[in-house]
């Protein structure tokens, strides 16, 4: 077939994605995955979680086939079945967590699989050391190309992924949230490359949640919404107001029921808890009716934090005291008895049994004041399990179904169910609506805010800026490990508190 | 920014001192000198140990045939594998030699050496197969072959075994011959691992073993062809216990169909004791091959020792679990080290 050109562009686009389907089982992931690269330009992709970003750039990796829809590569359509054949078509992907062999050095991470050799196959370590400390210097990052992964910051790891471009050549280059974990400085070297890449006439396509790194990096922008294909424009075309409107699709004000409560006194209080290398001397304290809001860059030690006070992870020094009683450490069990609940990030790993049954699940919790004897009957279970799974409406066929089989907004529910059925005083949620789709998010945000109103003390710990500043009464915000911010409803706004999260040290100080 | 720059190279830092430190840090070094420790108390003790022709020679030749297995199985640990069905695969080679020397009278020893390897890496290759395709974890698959194949060993062997009078004169000089006092299977041995440990450190698809064991995930993302790298782990693995069986014919003369049994703890054991990490990614070949060297040394120093029989199990044990615990401390240092570092690098 013959490729329509248009006029004003002689070289055919670098990547071209027209009405890409995936579906997985029921759950359609990609319902009209459309996405131009031109060469030497910077596509911005942006859309909210599950939006279907992720799929699509699963599917231009290899790593996932399209169920329809055309790919064309240059203008010649083109159909990988494998990670292998997208890399040897040019096409580099970074992906939001490095994906790096941690035993092996950072040199044979660059070149693994296409190392250099000499005639008879022998690795050409000197060459390819050389290159390696080449790339780097052209990239102005000083990495040890001897020293092996493991222990490398996030920002170093990225630095290593375009290395690994680099090297390949490749001339398309997906960037997927590369600056989610990055502190000011890094965020500055990453644009520099890219730009630097991006004058050499590559294409590169950035995925990310940040705005200001929208305008500031990329020539055009693509949003999508629940799996579909909104809009592109030229970034000179368009405003933050006009994308936000587009990506939500509707009145941001609605997502957030933040109902009024009243505040009562200290519920739960940090004081300088510390672990070496993960968290610093973290101190604040959320008061009865309150929601205090954790914001910060994923990896800053939010969660960590969490676990801490809740008793799974250790902690050096510091201590945590709960409606005026110190809680010893390390110990999840007296936490829980004392009314303390932790509803994990990863549900599906740290917060279900997937193979169990809802009522189980939501039951997992008060096991022991259930039982009689110490004999649980399916009976008390459900009778327990159903005042909870209708309080929370968890759209299930029966409360005997495997929780896995419901959808991630509803298992979130049979989480959160689990954590309230306990009575808690004081809930911390670790980002309690990702990946569940926007009508769910506002049902859990309701539920919060009513759990609030009722009088318990809430940590909501959420990457959502929008979640955080329109659900706290006050927002914390930590980076690398130390709280740098601390914001009263009224004078958080994603400025302020975007600029704790990310700002260097000094600055801050 | 957190990149931590290597300290420059000292001026006048010459390759030699650099090889020397280097040497100094590499975790085969601690072995070694376990093992020299253990020659020479034992020496000591009975100069005999060492210092006679016998001595000498079981010194050498004792751990070769394991040295063989080992490196099969560290290749397959360093993939995020485990081969348990070595012991049963070298049974039933080492029957098979014995059975074609008998079935065919006059055969050439280089046919029965083709064939015994032959048989062992078609026996890996479907320990390989199983799990590359099947997707279940190697531990239950080579337990499920560990007992396959014993038993096919034990349904064609019966209660009869191969004798030394079975099996022609110059193959059995094979086991007990020696080159300038070294042991031919020793020399057998030190080849193949020479080749190997070559091939792991210097091409391509020896890296690629590497890399799917520190991290299968980014090996798949990377494009790596991770089935083909864990069948060949498996082939090899198989197919070096093939040769372990056909020597072993040689060397010991008799062949029950119990043969081989425990190895596949032995080979493991040696690997880790050598450094391989179980859980991938991590060690040398000479790392494993020294680790069968002192796991067997060992053995037969502790009776010289005059240390009961019953200890003498438990102080293998105490070994492997020694390597084991030191691995993960100096693991946890440094990561530990180097979580300082960036901190300082701030």
């Amino acid at each position: 077939m013959t490729v329509a050109q248009p006029p004003t562009t002689p070289a055919p686009p670098a990547l071209e994605l027209s009405k890409v389907v995936k579906s997985f089982g029921a759950v359609v992931a990609l319902r009209s995955g459309t996405v131009t690269l031109e060469q030497g330009s910077i596509h911005a992709l942006i859309g909210e979680n599950g939006a279907g970003k992720s799929t699509l750039v699963k599917i231009i990796a290899g790593l996932y086939r399209r169920d329809a829809g055309t790919i064309k590569l240059r203008g010649e359509e083109v159909d990988f079945h494998s990670t292998a054949q997208s890399k040897a078509a040019g096409i580099a992907v970074i992906y939001q967590e490095p994906t790096l062999f941690p035993d092996l050095s950072v040199t044979e991470n660059i070149f693994m699989g296409r190392q250099p050799t000499n005639r008879f196959g022998r690795i050409d370590r000197k060459a390819m050391r050389a290159e390696a400390q080449e790339i780097f210097a052209r990239l102005g990052v000083s990495i040890d190309p001897d020293r092996i992964t493991e222990g490398l910051s996030i920002a170093d790891q990225q630095i290593i992924e375009i290395a690994k471009a680099i090297s390949l050549d490749a001339r398309v280059l997906i960037m997927d949230e590369p600056t989610a974990a990055l502190s000011g400085v890094e965020v500055e070297r990453l644009f520099a490359v890219a730009r630097s890449l991006r004058d050499e006439g590559r294409a590169l396509m950035f995925i990310s949640h940040r705005f200001d790194e929208v305008f500031a990096l990329c020539d055009t922008v693509t949003v999508m919404r629940d799996g579909s294909y909104i809009a592109t424009e030229a970034i000179s075309e368009t405003s933050v107001d006009e994308l936000v409107r587009q990506m939500v699709g509707r009145d941001v004000a609605e997502l957030f029921p933040k109902l009024p409560a009243e505040i009562g006194d200290e519920v739960l209080v940090v004081e300088g808890l510390t672990r070496t290398g993960v968290f610093h001397d973290v101190s604040f304290s959320v008061r009865a009716g309150e929601i205090v809001g954790l914001a910060g860059l994923v990896g800053a030690g939010r969660s960590e934090v969490a676990r801490a006070i809740f008793g799974v992870d250790p902690y050096e020094s510091g201590r945590v005291t709960l409606a005026g009683t110190a809680l010893p450490k390390g110990n999840p069990r007296v936490a829980m008895a004392r009314g303390l609940a932790l509803v994990p990030e990863d549900r599906r790993k740290q917060g279900l049994v997937l193979d169990e049954s809802v009522s189980r699940n939501v039951t997992l919790a008060i096991r022991d004041s259930l039982a009689t004897a110490g004999l649980i009957t399916n009976r008390t279970e459900n009778a327990a399990a159903a005042v909870w799974a209708s309080r929370l409406e968890v759209k299930t066929a029966s409360l005997d179904a495997e929780t896995g089989t419901l959808s991630g907004g509803n298992q979130q529910k049979v989480v959160l169910g689990k954590w309230l059925a306990t009575e808690p005083k004081v809930l911390i949620v670790d980002e309690p609506t990702r990946g569940i789709d926007v009508g769910t998010k506002s049902e859990v945000h309701r539920l919060l805010s009513e759990l609030a109103q009722q009088g318990m003390a809430i940590l909501m710990i959420s990457s959502e800026l929008p979640e955080v500043l329109g659900m706290a009464d006050r927002v914390l915000v930590m980076r690398e490990g130390w709280l740098t911010g601390e914001f009263p409803r009224s004078e958080a706004t994603p400025e302020t508190v975007m600029f704790a999260a990310t700002a260097d040290k000094e600055e801050a100080k | 920014m957190t990149a931590t720059a290597a300290p420059p190279a000292k001026p006048g830092t010459s390759a030699a001192s650099r090889a020397v430190s280097h040497l100094f840090k590499a975790r085969e070094t601690g072995i070694v000198i376990a093992l020299l420790l253990v020659i020479v108390v034992a020496t000591i003790v009975n100069p005999n140990f060492l210092f006679s022709s016998d001595g000498f020679r079981d010194l050498l030749l004792t751990p070769s045939l394991l040295l063989l297995v080992a490196v099969g199985q560290a290749v397959v640990i360093i993939t995020r594998n485990v081969d348990l069905s070595v012991g049963s695969v070298l049974g039933l080679t080492a029957y098979l030699t014995g059975r074609l020397f008998i079935d065919v009278p006059g055969i050439p020893i280089i046919v029965v050496f083709i064939a015994g390897i032959a048989l062992g890496a078609a026996l890996g290759l479907i320990n390989g197969a199983l799990v590359a395709f099947a997707k279940v974890p190697a531990l239950v698959i080579t337990l499920g072959t560990l007992y396959v194949y014993r038993g096919i060993n034990v349904a064609w062997t019966g209660s009869d075994r191969i004798n030394a009078s079975d099996l022609p004169a110059a193959f059995r000089g094979l086991g007990t011959g020696q080159i300038l006092y070294i042991p031919i299977l020793t020399i057998i041995a030190v080849v193949v691992l020479v080749i190997a440990a070559w091939v792991l450190r210097n091409l391509r698809s020896g890296r690629e073993f590497y890399a799917i064991g520190s991290d299968p995930d980014a090996a798949h993302l990377y494009g790596l062809r991770v089935t083909r790298r864990i069948l060949t782990a498996f082939l090899l693995s198989g197919a070096l216990s093939g040769l372990a069986g056909v020597l072993y014919a040689a060397r010991y003369g008799t062949v029950s169909s119990q043969a081989g049994t425990g190895w596949e703890l032995q080979a493991i054991g040696a690997a880790v004791i050598g450094g391989v990490a179980i859980s991938g990614g991590v060690g040398t070949l000479w790392g494993a091959a020294i680790g069968a060297y002192l796991l067997l040394t060992i053995n037969r120093a502790l009776p010289i020792l005059g240390i009961q029989d019953f200890w003498q199990r438990a102080v293998v044990g105490a070994l492997i679990i020694g390597a084991i615990v030191l691995d993960r401390v100096l693991a946890l240092r440094q990561s530990r080290k180097l979580l300082e570092i960036r901190e300082e690098g701030r």
